[in-house]
C-alpha cells in the first residue's frame, strides 16, 4: 500500500517579493518553501503510514533544486522521492501539469488500496485546479477541501469543508484527496530523519521516463500543450496616494463633514 | 453525435452559467454570474443559458433566473443530483457541453465550483482560469478596463481583434494582474468568486420570456463513486462580509498582540455598524476564521466604508476591497501600498490610533 503525495515548491510570497524589470516575478531571487497545504497532505500520508505501515512517496514537478524540498520531506518521514523534471515540461499550465503528474503517478503505480494526496492549492497560483485535474486523468474519485480522514479497510470516511459547514463523504480507494490546514498539524523534521534523508531513494523522471504514457504528447504538455496562455500581465497604475491626515480628530472631522458616520 | 472536438472553436456558441443550488436554494453567486454573462452574451450576440442541476428544485426559483438575464435554462432534474457530488455533476455538465457546445462556461468559485470546474475542464480538454476578477470579450471594452486599472500604455500597444474571453485575475502570489486567454480550445471556462460581479436589477419581463428546458440526465448510481453521508451546517454564524455596509479589517500589523488587535477592530466595527474582516496573513495564522478573509482568495467586498488596520495592501488584498466607496488605512509604514488605494490614510501604530478613533467617533456621534 502506498500514499503518493504531490507537492510543489513555491516562492515564499510572505517574504520580500522580487520583481524583474519586465514586471514578472523574479523567482530565482526569492526564497522557496514547500507549499503550505502540501505539508498537510504530507502529514496525512505520514499518519497513514503510522496506522498502516504504508509507503509514502513524495512527488514534485520542478527544476533540479526542488530535490532539496523532497529531501526535507523525506527527513519528515517520507520513504522516497520522485522529481519530475525536464525542459519539455516547462511553461505548463494546470491542465498540462496534471497530465505530467498523472503520468508520473501512473509510473509510480497505483494499487487498489493506494491514496493520492495533494494540497488544496498552491500559494503562487491559488487555482486549486491541479488536484482535481490529476484525479480526472487517473480516472479516480476525488474529494477536495479535506479536513478529516477515517480509514476502514478500503473505505474512507472524509470530512469535506463547505463555506458554512461540511459534508461527510464515503469514498473507496484508490482515490485522490486535496488537503487543507484544518486537517492536521504538520510535524517537523526529526534529527534521525535528517541523517537518513540522503540515503533514501530519489528517482528523477524526465521526458524519456514518461513519454510512453498516453498522457504525454507534445501537444498535451509544456507551453505548447497548455490550453491557457497569459495574454497580458500588468501592475496597477501608479495612483496618487490618498489624502494623508495628521490626526485622528482631523479624520473624524472629515468623515463627519461627508456624512459618512 | 459527431465526434466532439474541443479545438473546433467555430462550432461553439453561447454563454453558460452554472447556477449552483444547495438544498434547493439557488446560490446568489448564480445571479452575479448571470448578470456578468448577460454582458458577454450581448457583446457576442449570442444566447445566455443557465444550467441548474438538482432534484425537484422549486420551478419559481428556476424561472426567476430569467429575471437576472438568462434566455434559456437547462434544468437537469434527477434524485441523484439532489446533493453535490463531483462525479454526478461533472458527468452531467460535460455531457451537456459536448452536446450543446457553448463557447463560454462561468462557474462560481465556491468550494463546490472549485471542485467541479477543474474536473470538467480536464475531461473536456480545455482551459480553466480560476478566481477571475474581470471578464471581457470585446477588445475596446478590455482596453477601457486597462486604461483605468493598469500601467499599460493602451494606445501604443497592439491588441489582436478577436472575441476570445479575456480573463483577468491577480497572479504571481497576488503581486501582479494577468489576463489569461484560452484561444485554441472551447469552451473557455472561468470561475469567479462570490461578490466579485454585481447583480443587475431583477427584470420581470426576462422572467416571463425565459425558456426552460427540463432534461432527464443519463446518470445512474454507478456513475457516482462518492457517497454523501451527511451535510452539516456550522454552529457558528458566518460573517456576512459581502452584504456589510462597513468592514473593519485587520492585517499582519496586529501580530504583536492579535487578540487585542481583533478586539479593537470589533469595537471599531461596532461603533461604525460594521463587521470585521481580515487579510490573508491573519486567517492563515488562524487568528480569525477563513470566512473573514477579504481578497482575491477570500471575499470581494464593496462596502460604504472599508477600514484597513495594519494591512500592507498586496494586490491579492486590494483585489477584494479596492472598489469600496471610502477606504481608511492605518499603517505604521508610510510607504505601505495600501495608502495608494486609500481615501484617507493615517501613519501610525494601530494599537494607539484605533482607541483614539473609537473615542472620537463616539464623541462625534453623541454630538449629532
Amino acid at each position: 500500500m502506498k500514499a503518493i503525495v504531490c507537492v510543489k515548491q513555491v516562492p515564499d510570497t510572505q517574504g520580500k517579493v522580487a520583481v524583474k524589470p519586465d514586471g514578472t516575478m523574479d523567482r530565482a531571487a526569492m526564497a522557496t518553501i514547500t507549499n503550505p497545504d502540501d505539508l498537510n497532505a504530507v502529514e496525512a500520508a505520514l499518519q497513514l503510514k503510522e496506522e498502516t505501515g504504508c509507503e509514502v512517496v513524495v512527488v514534485t514537478m520542478g527544476p533540479p533544486p526542488a530535490e532539496g524540498m523532497l529531501r526535507e520531506l523525506m527527513a519528515r518521514g517520507a520513504d522516497r522521492g520522485v522529481l519530475v523534471s525536464g525542459r519539455e515540461f516547462g511553461g505548463s499550465d494546470t491542465f498540462a501539469t496534471s497530465q505530467i503528474l498523472a503520468a508520473a503517478v501512473n509510473k509510480i503505480g497505483v494499487g487498489p488500496e493506494d491514496i493520492v494526496f495533494c494540497g488544496r492549492q498552491a500559494i503562487d497560483g491559488d487555482t486549486a485546479q491541479v488536484g482535481p485535474q490529476i484525479a480526472e486523468k487517473l480516472h479516480m474519485p476525488q474529494v477536495t477541501y479535506v479536513a478529516d480522514i477515517k480509514k476502514d479497510g478500503n473505505a474512507l470516511t472524509v470530512k469535506r469543508m463547505l463555506e458554512d459547514g461540511y459534508m461527510e463523504l464515503k469514498v473507496q480507494t484508490p482515490c485522490l484527496l486535496t488537503c487543507i490546514k484544518e486537517l492536521n498539524e504538520p510535524r517537523y523534521m526529526s534529527v534521525s530523519g535528517i541523517f537518513e534523508c540522503y540515503d533514501k531513494p530519489l528517482d528523477v523522471f524526465d521526458y524519456n521516463a514518461l513519454k510512453d504514457d498516453a498522457l504525454i504528447e507534445t501537444d498535451t504538455i509544456g507551453l505548447k500543450g497548455s490550453p491557457t496562455n497569459v495574454y497580458k500581465s500588468f501592475a496597477p497604475p501608479v495612483k496618487g496616494a490618498g489624502m494623508m491626515v495628521e490626526s485622528v480628530s482631523q479624520l473624524v472631522g472629515m468623515l463627519n463633514d461627508k456624512h459618512l458616520m | 453525435m459527431a465526434e466532439y472536438n474541443a479545438m473546433d472553436t467555430a462550432a461553439f456558441k453561447g454563454v453558460w452559467v452554472f447556477c449552483e443550488q444547495r438544498e434547493g436554494a439557488i446560490q446568489t453567486i448564480s445571479y452575479q454570474l448571470l448578470s456578468e454573462g448577460r454582458k458577454l452574451a450581448n457583446d457576442l450576440g449570442v444566447e445566455l443559458c443557465g444550467v441548474v442541476m438538482g432534484s425537484e428544485v422549486n420551478e419559481t426559483y428556476v424561472k426567476a433566473l430569467g429575471g437576472y438575464g438568462a434566455d434559456r435554462i437547462y434544468y437537469i432534474d434527477s434524485p441523484l443530483l439532489k446533493d453535490y457530488t463531483t462525479d454526478g455533476y461533472a458527468k452531467v455538465l460535460c455531457d451537456l457541453v459536448e452536446e450543446k457546445k457553448p463557447e463560454i462556461v462561468l462557474i462560481g468559485a465556491t468550494n463546490l465550483g472549485r471542485d467541479l470546474g477543474p474536473r470538467c475542464a480536464a475531461r473536456l480538454h480545455t482551459g480553466l482560469t480560476a478566481d477571475c476578477t474581470h471578464l471581457d470579450v470585446d477588445v475596446e471594452k478590455y482596453k477601457g478596463f486597462l486604461r483605468s486599472t493598469s500601467n499599460i500604455d493602451v494606445d501604443n500597444t497592439n491588441f489582436e481583434e478577436n472575441t476570445n474571453l479575456k480573463m483577468t485575475r491577480p497572479a504571481f502570489g497576488g503581486h501582479l494582474m494577468a489576463t489569461i486567454i484560452c484561444p485554441r480550445f472551447r469552451p473557455q471556462m472561468s470561475t469567479v468568486r462570490p461578490g466579485v460581479m454585481q447583480t443587475q436589477a431583477f427584470d420581470e419581463a426576462g422572467m416571463e420570456k425565459v425558456i426552460i428546458e427540463k432534461i432527464t440526465p443519463a446518470l445512474t448510481a454507478e456513475d457516482i463513486h462518492v457517497e454523501v453521508l451527511d451535510i452539516k451546517k456550522s454552529a457558528r454564524k458566518m460573517v456576512d462580509l459581502i452584504g456589510a455596509d462597513v468592514v473593519v479589517s485587520v492585517g499582519r500589523g496586529i501580530s504583536s498582540d492579535p487578540q487585542k488587535g481583533i478586539a479593537l477592530a470589533e469595537e471599531l466595527a461596532g461603533v461604525l455598524g460594521g463587521v470585521v474582516g481580515a487579510s490573508r496573513a491573519v486567517t492563515d495564522a488562524g487568528w480569525l476564521a477563513a470566512d473573514h478573509q477579504v481578497g482575491q482568495t477570500g471575499k470581494t467586498v464593496h462596502p460604504r466604508i472599508y477600514v484597513a488596520l495594519g494591512i500592507s495592501g498586496a494586490i491579492q488584498h486590494l483585489a477584494g476591497m479596492q472598489d469600496s466607496e471610502t477606504i481608511i488605512a492605518v499603517n505604521k509604514n508610510a510607504n505601505a501600498p495600501i495608502f495608494e488605494a486609500a481615501t484617507y490614510g493615517i501613519t501610525g501604530d494601530l494599537f494607539k490610533v484605533v482607541p483614539e478613533l473609537i473615542k472620537e467617533i463616539k464623541a462625534a456621534k453623541a454630538a449629532l
